[in-house]
């Protein structure tokens, strides 16, 4: 067992109840590039024309084999396009055909059939957080719990019976270990897998954290993480020869009526997810594919977001008009700092957050409060400020290869001067990237 | 305040790029969001925020500060009616603190902060909340008869050479409360210690056998031995100590109040709880050890290790100064070894320079300079750790 002693469990209002529904009303569905960091993707279909679950929407330019595949079987509706021609979502419509008709995946060699399927690129690569790139990483660390706030557990009935199926294929793509990451007292056991039970509060599922405890990742190395998950989808291609594209999203958060699961398959429409379940009108919410640390924001029109798992729905606060807020007495605000007295009700009981960033922008004045809620060997202020300088030898000393973005929300969240540190690490490990290779 | 709100925001555009009153964007902007919360809210990364932020932080810190200032206030009446040999109410002699020490918080406020927003205008920044804190701390650490003049000169050279032209809030490595302090310490030394500085007589006679030499003043001169009086020539007892009845810098001389700040600070989590037990375990260790060898050559040793740290401004600094988190020790391992140093090089000061009677300001601003070297060394070997695991494979 490993004990995760910093971090921290925001109360966060909203959590989904057990009620699971089956979303029957959805007829589009999206794939969002963006979702897929490290490679150049493009549209290898054309509005109009007829797919199955699994045939390719867009391939990578580096490597024509590497696709997004589309979840359901219809007729392509629009590849959509923002700036410089930047390819913003390929959208597909179910029509009067089966939706569930989909494409076999049989011969060939394991890691073709990944990167036919669409589930090469929903894993990630240490460092970077990129889809991976090379073939032969040094181990893989598939996590199979979530502690960010109001996550759903991992525990569907896909996960249940294909993940050693997933793990035993994994297996087969390293010259080294497959590490997996279960919460304590879960009772997962694998024959195919390492495995690691983990205790503690929020981040101490995130796999960065792990593999931070179990075996870090040094310069010139390469790691693949995935989540359980996708580990499952992967046994289930092998097994059966057919994709499985389907998900139990958890809808979450105070501006949803009544927090429920739902499940449907990748890349839904949002507004039917939350038809009829918002309390207010959706302009005055912040509506987020994912959790309220790293998840994307979302618009009416949009679709569900990778890793496809959660929606969370809080208050905008935009229009919120608090006199002197730095005097306020008021109960209801959450802090970590007990500089509000809120502390005297409790800091585990839910709160109800908005998406106000709550102060001004400051040079890092506060220290040590990055690091009360970042369990890694590494200091966080150092390492941020060797990226905002650029100086890539400062980087590689202090560790960047070991984290990713979602490793600096709990840092972010709590952070007094408000800087905007996933942001920060995104355009760092960008940088080291385009420089280093 | 909806209707307030309004109105503001009906004239908030000319004060906005191109507006009429452009140039005095940032003093708007300042007292906007401190009447109204920013409610800008999250564009990348975390969607929702800890409700904590810069303002509130300082605004704590000013609270903390409380205690001392108002007991420092009554203090300095106390001291005065005592000195002249009149016995006067409670409010009386608060209130003759209040007026006494008003126009030089007053002095250090408008200088400081009006010297912050004009930078702010020039960078185009927001206001810093940073001399909120700074501006009440500076005048609790110089002497009450310090004249404003004096202070207005030592403010405006901190604020612009200890902090402006680094950057501001955030990369000054000297603290700016002590900057000023050294700079009326070592320009104006005649007016700055001594005698005659710590009592405010104002143009009253102060009775026989008065004395406004402060303990640790008694204590360098080493006329009196190891016996510490009052300004009327009365022993000053152990709760006398405690509570600060005695001439001094007039915010830092009470134990009780500086423990009631602190504990403030360390409730809330603004101060680091590492560095202050450092800093008391470092100056108790080594009052200790200087008591243990005391020597008549230098008659502060004399003094027992808990006298030590209850007089003077040792504990005001540490708790206050210590641990402003900008110049202070950024990590946890360098945090001990700079909170400790601190206690360690006040004492020594104290004790064997008998040219100066206090070490606490000195000491807090060596270990300012220090600081990042110390924190350099934590982190290299944090990044030895990291190579060292990569040749092991």
């Amino acid at each position: 067992m490993i004990k995760i002693k910093k971090g921290l469990d925001i109360p966060l209002k909203g959590a989904a109840s057990d009620r699971t529904e089956r979303l029957e009303g959805c007829r589009l569905f999206a794939i969002v590039p963006d979702d897929f960091p490290g490679y150049t993707w493009k549209a290898v279909v054309k509005p109009g024309d007829r797919v199955t679950a699994g045939d390719p929407l867009l391939t990578a330019k580096e490597d024509s084999l590497l696709s997004l595949t589309s979840p359901v079987a219809g007729e392509v509706k629009e590849i959509h396009r923002g700036q410089r021609r930047h390819i913003e979502y390929v959208s597909v419509e179910t029509t009067s055909g089966d939706p569930t008709e989909s494409r076999e995946f049989k011969g060939g060699e394991y890691i073709t059939l990944l990167k036919q399927s669409g589930l090469y690129a929903m894993m990630r690569q240490r460092p970077f957080d990129i889809v991976p790139l090379g073939d032969s990483p040094r181990d893989i660390f598939v996590t199979a719990f979530d502690t960010a706030p109001l996550a759903p557990a991992m525990d569907t009935p896909l996960v249940k019976e294909y993940l050693e199926a997933g793990l035993e294929v994994l297996a087969t793509m390293t010259t080294g270990k497959v590490y997996l990451s279960i919460a304590a007292g879960s009772g997962l056991t694998s024959r195919h897998a390492e495995v690691n039970e983990f205790d503690g509060p929020h981040p101490a599922g995130n796999v960065g954290v792990q593999i931070a405890a179990i075996r870090p990742v040094n310069k010139g190395e390469t790691v693949w993480t995935l989540t359980a998950e996708t580990a499952a989808r992967i046994g289930k291609l092998i097994r059966t020869g057919h994709a499985d594209y389907s998900t139990r999203v958890a809808i979450t958060g105070s501006g949803v009526r009544e927090p429920r699961m739902e499940e449907t398959l990748i890349g839904a429409s949002i507004d039917a997810l939350l038809e009829g379940n918002l309390t207010e009108s959706a302009d005055r919410l912040r509506i987020i594919s994912g959790n309220v640390l790293t998840g994307n924001r979302v618009h009416p029109g949009g679709f569900l977001r990778a890793p496809y798992r959660q929606v969370t729905v809080i208050p905008e606060g935009a229009d919120a008009d608090e006199f002197m807020g730095w005097a306020s007495l008021d109960p209801s605000k959450y802090s970590v700092k007990k500089t509000f007295p809120a502390f005297l009700r409790g800091l585990s009981k839910p709160f109800d957050f908005d998406a106000r960033i709550k102060g001004g922008h400051r040079a890092m004045i506060m220290s040590g409060e990055y690091d009360k809620v970042f369990p890694f060997d590494i200091y966080p202020e150092y390492l941020i400020k060797a990226i905002l300088g650029r100086d890539i030898e400062k980087m590689e000393q202090l560790g960047i290869y070991e984290v990713a973005p979602e490793d600096f929300a709990l840092p972010e969240f709590v952070d007094t001067s408000k800087l905007e540190l996933q942001k920060i690490v995104r355009e760092g490990l960008d940088y080291l990237r385009k420089e280093t290779l | 305040m909806k209707g307030l709100k309004q109105r503001i925001d009906k004239v908030k555009p000319q004060f906005e790029k191109g507006g009429r009153f452009s140039k005095l964007h940032s003093v708007f902007d300042g007292f906007y969001t401190f009447l109204f919360t920013p409610n800008e809210t999250s564009r990348s990364g975390v969607h929702i925020h800890d409700a904590n932020d810069s303002k509130r932080t300082m605004i704590t810190v000013v609270i903390a500060l409380l205690p001392c200032c108002l007991f420092g206030m009554w203090n300095v009446g106390y001291q005065h009616f005592l000195a002249v040999g009149e016995s006067r109410g409670f409010f009386e002699l608060f209130f003759y603190g209040f007026f006494a020490v008003l126009p030089q918080i007053l002095t250090a406020y408008i200088v400081g902060l009006g010297i912050e927003f004009v930078v702010a205008q020039i960078r185009g920044h927001e206001i810093q909340e940073g001399f909120l804190v700074s501006g009440i701390l500076i005048p609790m650490i110089c002497p009450v008869d310090t004249p404003c003049w004096m202070l207005a000169v030592a403010v405006a050279f901190a604020v612009i050479f200890a902090k402006e032209v680094f950057g501001g809030t955030g990369y000054n490595f000297l603290n700016v409360a002590l900057v000023t302090r050294a700079f009326l310490f070592f320009s104006y030394p005649s007016k700055m210690s001594g005698d005659h500085v710590f009592v405010k007589l104002g143009s009253d006679l102060a009775v026989d056998g008065y004395s406004g030499a402060t303990p640790l003043g008694q204590l360098a001169s080493g006329d009196s031995g190891a016996v510490i009086t009052g300004i009327t020539g009365q022993p000053l007892s152990c709760s006398d100590i405690f509570f600060g009845l005695y001439p001094g810098s007039w915010g830092e001389t009470s134990t009780f109040c500086i423990l009631l700040g602190g504990a403030i600070l360390l409730l809330t989590g603004i101060a680091n709880w590492r560095i202050i037990v450092s800093a008391l375990l470092g100056g108790f260790g080594m009052a200790a050890l200087a008591h243990a060898c005391a020597s008549p050559l230098y008659p502060v040793t004399y003094v027992g290790p808990f006298e030590q740290l209850a007089l003077g401004g040792f504990l005001f600094a540490v708790f206050f100064m210590a641990t402003d988190p900008v110049t202070a020790c950024r990590t946890n391992t360098g945090k001990w070894i700079y909170g400790a140093l601190i206690g360690i090089v006040a004492i020594v000061i104290r004790c064997y320079n008998t040219g100066y009677p206090e070490g606490a300001m000195l000491s807090v601003l060596l270990l300012n300079c220090f600081a990042p070297l110390i924190d350099y060394c934590v982190v290299n070997a944090n990044i030895r750790r990291r190579m060292k695991r990569l040749t092991i494979k």
